[in-house]
């Protein structure tokens, strides 16, 4: 499978800060990829590098098989982006920015355009001054999806938009990719990622720190164990894998990792059980995770 | 008001370099028309002389107000009669910067969202803009003690400075509620000024009762050095008073981003030329660029009108009109007074290139010039379609304002063929150092672009320079910092090429080293 993405120990530092500190990133094509982390992580940073707007300090960026910096203009024919902070010209309605960035880029297919319009609800006829945040990034979203490209680099697209949006979106996005089109999705609604993506890259403090499907990610997490004990039981502190034990009473409550789960329940089985109660890792508990240890 | 005082403070903050640009050179410029009507006319007798050959003129009292008097104080609080209407339309600019600007980019709901009151933003605004122009006032009373006049007429003109500010900054404040955009509102608000000009010029050239329905025109009546009358600062707080009221029973009625005249519906496709990003600037430029075509056309049309007889007034001081013809013969009073005009055009041309310019910064920090260089556009490109504007755009305002000048000159002394192409020829001498101004701009957007709005410190550089720096005598190598002062004086002088090449050139070299400079680094830096 070949890579519209791939980032490699990049680095970038605005004045004191360090936005970035050797992150990684693949994204394979017709892939739908989350990128996920806390906020000021880097994700917006790392896409401004993709985009060729910012230029990394060290590291090696690859985007549709050319160089990001030095072939931008020729790259951006063959993607759309959707920004964090859609702001548009006070003074155009929203039609006429979709349809002027659209033509830059090289045309976009008018019924598309009609279509995602009605789908998203949207009056092309209001000045960029008067739309509201949700409004605004829908004018940038249909400006992105009527265009005919590869692929699409959307940073926080639905920040903004409400329920209702939220699923013409999901829905939009999964018709892209059975087209074929690689998406790169920045987002911190894990609903959203969990129903879209088929990776995952999270990152932290400019670092990527996990990459996978979103199956191989819940296997690295922990599941959540409550058992009501017949009998004493003793060294289960000092097995591998426990962790947040808490003992009372003859009840029992910690964490175990995927992979240490049988020889824990053996464990417990000796001890004899009179009720368990088990809990597999929510996506949420395993994103909380890496979000925390930030702080 | 919950929040006011804070938000005046940062407004005060922000304002802290751009305020003292404007405030100033205008507190200075008085005491300049002091020294040299003092100068030019020594005695009482050619003072006597000047202010009755300018009373007898009808285009020169439209422009300053009535002559009153003929001490050195009373001409040159004359002499300083548009000060107030520059002051005005700042002021206006300020206000509108500070209240609907904002809201337009959504700062306002950003601060509206802290605890300050509804009204906080628009009080710190107005707030701000009358401590800002009441300082221009106090600062104009102290150069005027300075250079030895009354005192209590010095604090009379500095009060009608400061007023003219205040009663400008309420109709600023009345206008930024009215519409959704910021343009909009300052166009009200700049024609509304307009408004109370021209009915200034209207009741100075005949009907009284008009002089008394525009605040231009009462505001005159305060005659500092002569009568120093105080009821006009008195009705001009009180006119403040009301129209600060009305604003504030505007805002009350709408919400935070919205206006009280609705905004109409755009296109719902774009246009078949929208498609560039030429194009674009084009749509983001054409308000500002028609606004000072048309400021030109309008300045270039009294200056052109009024030549004819300024030159004749030169002429009744004998010594001068002397000196003059025997350095150029009977044109060249005319001539000298057009290559100052001149300067003074080339200067406020300057003024738009510099603004234009920065219109690429703008849209930089303003991050919209991201889905632009994502959608296959280079940032030369980009770039050029904004450089379109801030040089060719220039060279347009800058023929405007030069033909204006020679068709008003041409018509009074009924000499259109000869005069319309030289005393646009004058203008448009003023082009290369303009663009130098343009392009310092550019340098600075591309290799320092936090820095980029220092550009408006080299122009109140050339200013001062070009304006006061003869009369203050400055040395020479500091006059030689602005490319202004290497330009022929045309008319009155021959044109030289070589300083137009060379201004060119340098012009040239500054913007190729800003767009690489731009080229090389990140966008966005904000
Ligand atoms: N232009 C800039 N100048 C200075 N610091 C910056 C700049 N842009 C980003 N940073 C800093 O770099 C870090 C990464 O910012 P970035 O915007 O990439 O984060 P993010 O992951 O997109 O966050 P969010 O989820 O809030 O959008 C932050 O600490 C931010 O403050
Ligand atoms: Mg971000």
């Amino acid at each position: 499978m070949s890579e519209a993405i791939r980032a490699d120990a990049l680095t970038k530092a605005f004045g004191r800060t360090q936005a970035l500190n050797g992150l990684d990133l693949t994204v394979h094509t017709g892939e739908v990829h989350g990128f996920l982390g806390p906020n000021g992580a880097g994700k917006t940073t790392t896409i401004r590098i993709l985009l060729g707007l910012l230029k990394a300090d060290s590291g090696t960026a690859r985007l549709l098989g050319g160089d990001p910096w030095r072939d931008a203009t020729d790259l951006h024919r063959r993607l759309a982006y959707v920004p964090g902070d859609v702001t548009l010209w006070p003074n155009l309605s929203g039609g006429e920015v979709i349809d002027l960035l659209g033509r830059l880029r090289g045309g976009l297919d008018p019924r598309r355009r009609d279509d995602l319009l009605t789908r998203f609800d949207l009056d092309p006829r209001k000045k960029g001054r008067t739309y509201s945040k949700g409004n605004r990034q829908k004018v940038a979203l249909v400006a992105a999806l009527a265009s005919d490209v590869d692929l699409l680099i959307l940073d926080e697209p639905t920040s903004g938009l409400d329920p209702l949006m939220e699923e013409v979106f999901r829905q939009v996005i999964q018709e892209e990719r059975d087209r074929g089109r690689t998406v790169l999705l920045s987002s911190h609604i894990l609903s959203e990622v969990e129903a879209l993506c088929d990776r995952v890259t999270i990152i932290r403090a400019g670092r990527t720190v996990e990459t996978g499907t979103l199956t191989e990610l819940r296997h690295l997490s922990r599941t959540s164990i409550e058992a009501e004990l017949t009998g004493p039981i003793d060294g289960l502190a000092t097995l591998k894998g426990v962790h947040d034990l808490h003992a009372h009473n003859g009840k029992v409550r910690f964490d175990v990792d995927a992979d240490q789960l049988a020889p824990v329940l053996r464990h417990l089985g000796e001890a004899g059980v009179r009720n368990l109660i088990s809990q597999p890792p929510t996506l949420e508990q395993l994103f909380l995770r890496h979000y925390e240890a930030t702080r | 008001m919950t929040g006011a005082l804070k938000l005046l403070l940062l407004i005060l903050r922000r304002d802290r370099l751009l305020a003292p640009l404007w405030i100033i050179p205008l507190a200075l410029l008085p005491a300049g028309y002091a020294a040299s009507i003092n100068e030019l006319y020594p005695t009482a007798a050619a003072r006597q002389s000047y202010a009755d050959a300018s009373a007898a003129m009808g285009g020169l009292t439209a422009l300053y107000g009535p002559v009153y008097g003929s001490g050195l104080g009373e001409l040159t609080a004359w002499r300083a009669g548009f000060i107030p209407v520059i002051i005005a339309l700042l002021t206006i600019l300020t206000v509108i910067r500070h209240t609907r600007t904002e809201e337009e980019a959504g700062r306002r709901e950003l601060i509206g969202a802290t605890v300050v009151g509804r009204h906080a933003g628009l009080a710190a605004a107005l707030l701000a803009a009358i401590t800002t122009t009441t300082a221009c006032g106090a600062l104009t009373t102290l150069v005027m003690i300075g250079q030895n006049l009354p005192a209590t007429g010095s604090l009379a003109l500095g009060a009608q400075f400061a007023a003219t500010g205040w009663i400008f900054a309420a109709v600023g404040g009345v206008a930024a509620q009215l519409t959704q955009s910021a343009g909009t509102a300052r166009g009200i608000a700049i024609a509304a000024l307009g408004a109370a000009y021209l009915l200034r010029v209207a009741g100075e050239l005949g009907t009284e009762a008009l002089t008394w329905a525009s605040p231009l025109g009462w505001i005159t009546m305060t005659r500092p050095y002569a009568d120093n009358r105080w009821w006009t600062i008195t009705l001009a707080a009180a006119l403040t008073a009301a129209l600060t009221a009305l604003a504030v029973h505007l805002s009350a009625r709408r919400d935070v981003g919205a206006g009280l005249l609705p905004d109409r519906l755009g296109p719902a496709t774009a246009a078949p030329t929208l498609r560039s990003p030429l194009a674009l600037a084009w749509r983001l430029h054409r308000a500002l660029l028609t606004a000072w075509i048309a400021g030109f056309a309008a300045i270039g049309a009294v200056l052109g009108g009024i030549a004819d007889g300024m030159s004749r007034l030169t002429g009744d001081n004998q010594q001068l009109h002397d000196m003059m013809a025997r350095i150029g013969g009977t044109d060249a009073i005319a001539d000298a007074y057009f290559a100052s005009m001149a300067t003074l055009l080339g200067l406020a041309a300057a003024g738009y290139a510099v603004q234009a310019t920065l219109r690429l910064r703008a849209e930089e920090t303003g991050l919209r010039a991201e889905p632009v260089l994502t959608a296959s556009v280079s940032r030369t490109r980009w770039a050029a379609g904004h450089l379109a504007f801030s040089l060719l755009g220039t060279a347009a305002v800058l023929t405007t304002g030069g033909a204006a000048t020679g068709l008003a000159h041409g018509l009074t002394t009924g000499d259109l063929a000869h005069q319309l192409g030289r005393v646009t020829g004058a203008a448009l001498v003023q082009l290369p150092a303009a663009w130098v101004l343009a392009a310092v701009t550019v340098a600075l957007t591309g290799l320092l672009p936090r820095l980029a709005a220092a550009a408006w410190g080299v122009l109140a550089l050339c200013l001062v320079i070009n304006l006061v720096g003869a009369l203050a005598q400055l040395d020479e190598r500091v006059m030689d910092i602005s490319p202004f002062t290497h330009l022929p004086k045309v008319p009155a002088a021959p044109v030289t090429t070589a300083p137009l090449l060379w201004l060119t050139a340098l012009a040239a070299v500054l913007t190729a080293t800003g767009l690489y400079g731009l080229r090389r680094r990140d966008i966005p830096v904000t």
